[in-house]
């Protein structure tokens, strides 16, 4: 566990030396915080006491941040096994005495908490509309969307050192990230719930993000179910980026 | 130290170790020697339980690399190839994190004293991405012997250095070698002649011949080629020199040029020079050849040695 430890520090630092960490994390903010500025002026302009009463919440970032995370998730973690991979690093690293699984662990826990750092940032706007607001925000449902985020991402960054273990080649890995998780978040959108769905159709919406986001940690709740899934979903990655390391005994 | 039994590795179809046995005492120096692609690499990677055997036990400090494959890797120091290091971390930063991962206590004191081993004291805060290919080098070698391994393994530890570098080295691994076991590969055949106790020659993965320094020594220097210059008809002169006793084999290289195989230790050049001069032909020059790797193979897997015939005498225009 602390080899796995060793690495993460060494990936969570890397992010501070690389320039691609800064050029992803300035988009990001750089884009979220256009968005919100764009929406609240939307919402100030239109805003009437009796015909249009609605108050920004905040939904009106939290939304936009989900789908800035699908594309800036896979640029955190196309460097992570795929740099190690094309420069020869691997085999350096795994003739030393670590195991696959905490080399991989390590990796993502590097990825994960340089996505906290960057999440972190994002409290800003929060306080903003806190401030703004009269009555301020809900600060229970704020909580409960920053747990489902920090879950969602956590994931989300498991899929991508899990991909970026198959391929050498950065851009490659970003895109096929990118693609899976695209995948995994709209099939859950475009399978609605009906009562005529079949049970592949239900297992298939269980498979996704969405459901586990939109209608549980954005309105608020912490079921132990979607942490559940979430958590499973990241081992699962996980594991799959630790056998795929493991393969290069089996074939060349 | 280090005990191989029939190791054997295929990639797919192609056979690339073919039944090898070999064993490195303690504190020897052995060294791998072989052309490109002749499956030394390999076999040390698995050693270093990088890649896994096809069949045949592999035995290192008494561990076996399939069940004890982490103290294995405890065990030894591993100075790949083509050594990767990442270019993003200074020397300093590099060494303190395989001392991490090496779990070494004391690190400090180490990593100070192996700094020094190689000679990067004025680069310690430098990044490896502005190294020279030498330095690099020698810092994959640091890597190596940071957690004072029982044994060394060193993949080609010479390639891409120039010759002050390559002397440097060798030296560095003959000091090392006094108090560790050391396998390393090499294609250069003088470099096993001077660095290693023992030869160990692979050819396409299988071990062709096993021999001390001495023996190799022998084996070069048994038979010896020399080159002979000469103005005049070159057939009178193949028949002169063919008559002669202790003459293997003679070739004709270029137009003027005869490339004679003797199994004098001085190549006869004596011999030569007068029994030339004496039939009345222009003596250009007269060098000692050495023999090639390649040209080492041949004769080692020649089973016997050939009688001097006129067959290999060709003339090509």
């Amino acid at each position: 566990m602390y080899n796995a430890w060793i690495i993460a520090r060494r990936e969570y630092r890397l992010h501070f030396i690389s320039p691609i960490a800064y050029v992803v994390s300035t988009l990001f903010l750089l884009i979220l915080g256009i968005i919100f500025v764009n929406q609240l002026e939307t919402y100030l302009r239109f805003y009437h006491p009796i015909y249009q009463p609605t108050i920004p919440n905040i939904d009106i970032f939290v939304g936009p941040l989900i789908s800035i995370l699908l594309f800036v998730t896979p640029a955190i973690t196309m460097r992570s096994l795929s740099e190690e991979k094309k420069n020869g690093t691997l085999e350096l690293l795994l003739t030393t005495p670590i195991r696959e699984w905490e080399f991989v662990f390590g990796k993502w826990l590097g990825t994960f908490l340089f996505a906290l750092t960057l999440l972190g940032l994002t409290l800003i706007y929060p306080l903003i509309l806190n401030h703004l607001l009269d009555p301020g925000i809900d600060w229970g449902t704020l909580i409960a969307a920053y747990a489902g985020l920090i879950f969602l991402t956590a994931t989300m960054l498991a899929f991508g050192v899990a991909v970026s273990s198959f391929f050498s080649n950065q851009i490659v890995t970003y895109f096929a990230t990118l693609s899976i998780l695209l995948f995994f978040w709209l099939f859950g959108v475009l399978l609605q719930p009906t009562s005529s769905s079949s049970i592949s159709e239900e297992a298939l919406r269980y498979l996704s993000f969405a459901p586990h986001m939109v209608t549980s940690f954005l309105r608020g709740f912490v079921a132990l179910k979607d942490v559940v899934y979430f958590l499973s979903m990241t081992f699962l990655a996980l594991l799959i980026g630790k056998t795929s390391l493991e393969m290069r005994r089996w074939h060349e | 130290m280090i005990r191989v039994s029939h190791l054997t590795k295929n990639f797919g179809n192609r056979q690339v170790i073919d039944d090898i046995t070999f064993n490195v005492g303690k504190g020897e120096i052995v060294g791998f020697l072989g052309p490109n692609g002749a499956g030394k690499t390999t076999t040390m990677r698995i050693l270093t339980t990088y890649l896994p055997p096809t069949s045949g036990k592999v035995e290192i400090g008494g561990y076996d690399i399939f069940d004890h494959s982490l103290e294995i890797r405890q065990l030894i120091g591993y100075l790949p190839e083509t050594v990767a290091l990442y270019p993003d971390m200074t020397v300093l930063e590099f060494l303190q994190f395989m001392a991490k991962l090496r779990h070494i206590n004391n690190a400090k004191a180490r990593i100070n004293q192996v700094i020094e081993l190689v000679k990067l004291d004025d680069r310690v805060n430098g990044y490896i991405g502005k190294l020279s290919k030498g330095m690099y080098q020698r810092l994959g070698l640091a890597q190596a012997l940071l957690h004072e391994p029982e044994v060394l393994i060193l993949d080609e530890p010479t390639i891409g250095l120039d010759p002050a570098q390559i002397i440097e080295v060798r030296n560095l691994i003959r000091e090392i070698g006094r108090d560790h076991t050391v396998l390393l590969s090499t294609h250069i055949l003088s470099e096993a002649q001077q660095i290693c106790d023992r030869v160990l020659i692979i050819n396409r993965g299988k071990i062709v011949a096993e021999d001390t320094r001495e023996g190799l020594q022998n084996r070069i220097m048994g038979t010896q080629r020399v080159l002979l210059k000469i103005r005049g008809e070159a057939e009178d002169i193949v028949r002169l020199i063919a008559g002669m006793t202790g003459i293997i084999s003679i070739s004709c290289k270029e137009e003027d040029t005869l490339e004679i195989e003797t199994n004098s230790s001085d190549g006869m050049c004596p011999q030569i020079a007068r029994a030339v001069v004496n039939a009345g032909y222009d003596l250009l020059s007269l060098q000692p050849a050495n023999m090639s790797l390649e040209e080492i193979f041949i004769q080692l897997t020649r089973d016997e040695p050939e009688l001097p015939t006129f067959s290999d005498y060709r003339i090509h225009n």
